[in-house]
């Protein structure tokens, strides 16, 4: 188990991290980049997994199944939609 | 180490690999010019990851992991890739509704594994951070859901009811009071199942009121809340690099909620416990609209040096963003100065039109954001506005009885000549008559906006051939 203060290190240093890597986007890329961070947040899916593998009552399972499917669901979907968004960001010099 | 350590070990090592890949994924989506690359070494991250897990999670229940992430993936996949950019809004909304979902359910695992007498004493923070991530989870997940449904034009209005506003909040106050009686009290199946009804109940009641226009702001929202459920659930199940993603995500979202709902000038309690006023407010407006014919329009046009293009969500709905890219073409090649102004509200999400205008073929170095191309107005030959009308409105800087007062607004007004295309004389979302309409160096020219925009381009091939070149 992770220490109690080391995880709220943890949870402080990404915060800042998440606030400072958004500050510098400009708006243009605001819906691509909302997009992308709910791509990211698909990592739920490996939790999922483990606690599907962990589970032996017919409940968890199913429970562990649903959450497995769902989190699959956020990082494919997730991808495919940011990666369709930022392949049309093109320059002029580009063309 | 054995094999069982070391195997722990390589899913670790992949873990922090995968969280380094992450950030500087998104840290690459934050420029135009490495978007592309961004995402892609973001979705390494993803498979590496995915595919270590395998090694924690070894033989066991493989089959359902394996069938599980190939149904989740399969028709998410397809539909991702054939769905409009329109739709794209609504897409995320779903997509991040099912990462909230999945959050929940880890929750609700631990849960039921806590409520086990045999297992054992739990640390209070590990319960209390489960609850809370599952509770988060569950809104996200419906509230999304009712969200997308809005977007999709499933479910068109507001939905109200007396006594509302106290309702939800006796449903959220007995949600955590669930959650707290399973903090503190005992972990029993029957107060986690009245729990997560309650839950997911909230999140529906508190996405309905909420009206299509400030979709966008809620999305992010909740886009920040599966983050954050996300971290939650990682500290319960002792995996780093969820607790790093999903903070990452949440402190981001949270930021960019914030921009929205400023730009909008809508604080975020006003998007989430108030109904946008429905008209209504602000002074009458004296004059009348001038109408314009295409032709007269397109000679407006060929005299002009600078031209500076406003589109709204309207130009969207009516698909005349690859026209409207023709136009500016023609424009160009006839050698003007051409520009697009994008108010940061404007589509359905920030940045949604730039998208729209991205995948009609506009380089994005012809477009400008707001506080950039509003001192150039005044210099501005001629402003196109198509179906753009609130953020366009100069009642928001000059009126302070009008609902929008205060709104930042893209200053079409002083720019010399103004040319807004429209389908008839109604108001905005907001209800409001617009004072721009009535201006007047304003011409409106009454068409649909794929129709205009063809007009405008055959006119001016019409000017340039009979010109004498």
């Amino acid at each position: 188990m992770i220490d109690g203060f080391l995880a709220l290190y943890i949870f402080m240093l990404a915060a800042f991290t998440g606030k400072e890597i958004i500050g510098r986007v400009p708006v243009i890329l605001h819906t691509p980049l909302m997009s992308g961070s709910n791509f990211v947040h698909g990592i739920v899916l490996v939790g999922a997994m483990i606690a599907l593998a962990q589970a032996d009552s017919t409940l968890a399972k199913t429970i562990g199944f649903i959450g497995v499917v769902l989190g699959a669901g956020n990082a494919a979907g997730g991808y495919v939609v940011t990666e369709r968004m930022l392949e049309m960001f093109k320059s002029s010099k580009d063309k | 180490m054995d094999l069982h350590e070391t195997l722990i070990w390589i899913a670790k090592a992949s873990y922090f690999l995968a969280a380094v890949l992450f950030i500087l994924g998104i840290k690459r989506m934050a420029s135009p010019v490495t978007a592309r690359k961004g995402i892609v070494q973001a979705g390494i991250g993803m498979v590496i990851a995915t595919l270590a897990t395998f090694a924690i999670t070894g033989m066991h229940n493989i089959e359902l992991i394996v069938l599980g992430i190939a149904v989740g993936v399969l028709p998410t996949w397809l539909w991702g890739k054939k769905v409009a950019m329109t739709d794209m809004p609504q897409m995320v909304a779903l997509f991040n509704g099912m990462g909230g979902g999945s959050a929940a359910a880890i929750g609700a695992g631990e849960l039921l594994k806590f409520s086990n007498p045999s297992s054992g004493e739990h640390a209070l923070v590990t319960v209390a951070l489960a609850v809370l991530g599952a509770l988060i989870g569950s809104v996200s997940m419906t509230g999304s859901i009712i969200a997308w449904a809005k977007l999709d034009g499933r479910m068109d209005k507001r939905f109200t009811f007396p006594g509302q506003q106290v309702f939800n909040f006796l449903v959220f106050a007995a949600a955590v009071a669930a959650g707290l009686a399973l903090i503190f009290w005992r972990v029993e199946p029957w107060l986690i199942v009245a729990f997560f009804a309650l839950s997911l109940l909230f999140g529906i009641l508190m996405t309905l009121p909420i009206g299509g226009a400030d979709m966008p702001v809620v999305i992010s929202l909740y886009n920040a809340f599966t983050g954050l459920a996300v971290a939650f659930e990682g500290y319960v199940m002792n995996i780093e690099a969820l607790i790093i993603a999903g903070t990452v995500v949440g402190a981001a979202g949270t930021f960019l909620t914030q921009l929205m709902a400023k730009a909008m000038n809508r604080p975020i309690s006003g998007v989430l416990f108030s109904n946008f006023g429905g008209g209504g407010g602000g002074e009458a407006i004296a004059g009348a609209q001038k109408p314009i014919e295409a032709s007269d329009a397109a000679s407006l046009l060929y005299m002009a040096e600078k031209v500076i293009i406003v589109p709204g969500y309207g130009m969207a709905v009516a698909q005349a963003q690859h026209k409207i890219w023709e136009l500016t073409q023609a424009l160009i090649k006839a050698g003007k100065e051409v520009k697009f102004a994008i108010h940061p509200v404007a589509g359905r999400m920030p940045g949604h039109m730039n998208v729209l205008l991205a995948e009609a073929g506009v380089p994005y170095d012809l477009i400008a954001d707001m506080d950039d191309i509003n001192p150039e107005f005044k210099t501005c030959d001629v402003s196109i506005v198509i179906g753009a009308n609130d953020v366009v409105n100069p009642a928001a800087r000059t009126d302070k009885s009008s609902p929008i007062y205060g709104m930042p607004i893209l200053n079409v007004v002083d720019s010399r000549q103004t040319i807004v295309i429209k389908r008839g004389k109604g108001t905005g979302f907001a209800g409001i008559e617009n004072a721009l309409f009535y201006a007047d160096n304003t011409r409106l020219l009454y068409a649909d906006g794929k129709e205009a925009a063809n007009q405008l381009i055959s006119e001016l091939k019409a000017i340039e051939g009979g010109g004498g070149h």
